[in-house]
């Protein structure tokens, strides 16, 4: 592999996603809406308004699948208390995968389609390069961004709910268990997944909103996760989001598996 | 010289398109190679074939010694491609653009900042390096994407319609730009272009090709000795020449036509041998002749006579 060739690739495509609105605008709206005013308005909504003036009928259907055993003390805690913890800790957690998902699959879909739209990629495709260094070099400028964004989102998340809820939880509570294999295991897999979806899209896409909107698709079963958790279908515990991850990862993989194996020269000439 | 390029019997077929059909080439190194044809003959799907691009249907071609299925990566690191739209960054810098393929072409890191700022400047861009290509006007770009193309020193380059789309002006300087640098370079160089006075300036041999097939290789001039046995000659003559003079000289052997027209006289003859015995009648039968100027084929005229050619062999059958 020609490592230099490969950053010099991701920098340059960088560069092109900084530069294109349409790509970066996601890139800090998502995560400020995910990390920042959700949480903030689920939160403070029921603090400004009372709690006793909502209905916590969702609530109490969550609490019951909670098992005692990953958050003991809940039971002591006060409603507020309950609804804060539950809510930032809990109920919010499969948004936060919307981030690694979302990342991965603007600037994947920039960095893969961009080069057809821009009409640039004949000139990468005469240099010396070969089919395999091109297409690792992409991903790796989707796989870096969305990692690195993603990590990001949980440290502000992590600043913005525990000021939010300091007082009330009676210090800083956040993050608790399940958000380690969260952030580590199924975050990193979510955005491989998105990758790979991206990838496949990009074969046939001829535009980046084209792309972008295909593999945004994967965003409606982490959509799934939240209401099923918040039906009180399951509870996303740490257990479980370990589980999730023994699936998506080898689904992620495989998708690239297949987009690396029809990421050939002569089939990219032929979709220009 | 040895041969760059060699093709045997090299063909693409697109489904029931037959792209390129039996191509057969040998191109000398330091050679200007035009390869001439309206758009959609072949032309850009030969660059990418030779470049390891498109795997070939049937046929065989080594370039530089190397051949095009299994060794098109070393290929690639040889050749400098222009390629019909520039391929440039345009949100970046002419100057990231060329730091950008210096690194893919493995042009080492202590030498590419000064490789970059001299081809800058060897192209007329190093005023505005630091500013974003998609502000340039087209003749810019095609300027930067041949510094690209010449950046790693490829002792190859396909140059494929280099001045499509741009004025007068700008293809004209992007001609000259490409006639210096090959020169000075001595770099073998294959040109694609259906731009025949481009082609007549800068090509020491031309393929003609068209429907994927080579219809013509060779020489200008020795193409033209094929297709033109016989030769016109305009002579200028101090006097209208006189009807007497005019028949004497038809009854030449040699002379198979003659147009007087004036002062002037345009005759065809067997060869260039021909031409002393016709200014040697004119002169012993006390004609002042002023200047005698042999008519040379151009590749417009060797190229219509060849489309020429093949429209008539359509319409017989």
């Amino acid at each position: 592999m020609n490592w230099r060739a490969i950053r010099a690739i991701i920098a340059k495509d960088l560069r092109q996603v900084l530069s294109n609105k349409m790509v970066w605008l996601p890139m800090i709206l998502v995560p400020a809406i995910i990390n920042i005013l959700m949480p903030a308005m689920i939160t403070l909504v029921p603090l400004l308004a009372g709690l006793d003036a909502m209905d916590t009928g969702e609530m109490d259907v969550f609490l019951k699948i909670v098992p005692q055993r990953v958050e003991p003390g809940l039971s002591e805690m006060s409603a507020i208390q309950q609804w804060v913890l539950l809510s930032t800790s809990y109920l919010f957690a499969p948004m936060f995968l919307i981030v690694p998902l979302m990342m991965a699959s603007i600037i994947g879909a920039d960095s893969f389609v961009g080069e057809k739209e821009r009409k640039t990629l004949e000139g990468l495709l005469y240099t010396p390069l070969t089919d395999d260094e091109i297409f690792v070099a992409k991903l790796l400028t989707g796989l870096i961004p969305a990692q690195a964004i993603s990590l990001f989102s949980f440290v502000l998340y992590t600043i913005v709910v525990n000021a939010i809820g300091y007082n009330i939880m009676g210090g800083v509570f956040f993050p608790r268990l399940n958000w380690l294999p969260l952030v580590i295991w199924l975050g990193p897999a979510i955005s491989v997944a998105g990758m790979g979806a991206t990838v496949l899209v990009s074969s046939r896409a001829k535009s980046f909103m084209q792309a972008q909107q295909s593999a945004g698709a994967l965003v409606l079963p982490v959509v799934f996760l939240m209401i099923s958790q918040t039906t009180g279908l399951f509870f996303l515990g740490p257990s479980l989001i370990w589980l999730v991850g023994v699936f998506v990862w080898p689904a992620g993989l495989w998708m690239i598996w297949v987009g690396a194996r029809t990421f050939r020269r002569g089939k990219l000439l032929a979709s220009i | 010289m040895s041969d760059i390029i060699v093709t045997q019997g090299l063909s693409m077929h697109f489904g029931a398109t037959r792209a390129v059909s039996d191509l057969n080439l040998s191109i000398e190194a330091g050679q200007v190679f035009g390869f001439l044809g309206p758009n959609g003959a072949g032309k850009t799907t030969t660059v990418r074939l030779l470049n390891g691009l498109l795997e070939p249907t049937a046929g065989e071609a080594t370039v530089m010694g190397k051949d095009i299925r299994t060794q098109s990566v070393e290929i690639r690191r040889a050749t400098g491609v222009l390629t019909e739209s520039p391929s440039l960054y345009e949100a970046l810098t002419a100057r990231q653009n060329l730091d950008f393929f210096g690194k893919v072409y493995a042009v080492p890191e202590e030498e590419l900042p000064q490789r970059v700022g001299e081809i800058l400047e060897r192209f007329g861009l190093l005023e505005r390096a630091d500013e974003k290509v998609g502000g340039y006007s087209k003749g810019m770009k095609q300027r930067l994407a041949l510094a690209r193309a010449f950046l790693h020193q490829p002792s190859l380059l396909f140059l494929d319609e280099p001045t499509s789309g741009l004025d007068p002006v700008a293809a004209r300087m992007v001609v000259e730009l490409i006639a210096e640098q090959t020169r000075s370079h001595i770099r073998t160089v294959f040109l694609c272009t259906h731009n025949l006075t481009e082609a007549q300036r800068l090509c020491d041999v031309v393929g003609v090709i068209d429907r994927g097939e080579l219809r013509a290789l060779g020489a200008p001039d020795t193409l033209a000795r094929q297709m033109w046995q016989r030769v016109w000659v305009d002579i200028r003559l101090a006097a209208p020449v006189e009807p007497q003079d005019a028949v004497a000289i038809q009854a030449l052997p040699a002379v198979t036509a003659l147009e007087p027209n004036g002062a002037r006289l345009a005759v065809e003859v067997g060869g260039d041998q021909d031409i002393a015995d016709v200014v040697a009648m004119l002169v012993a039968r006390g004609a002042r002749v002023l200047a005698v100027t042999p008519r040379e084929h151009t590749l417009e005229d060797i190229y219509f006579r060849l489309q020429g050619a093949d429209s008539s062999q359509e319409a017989q059958a």
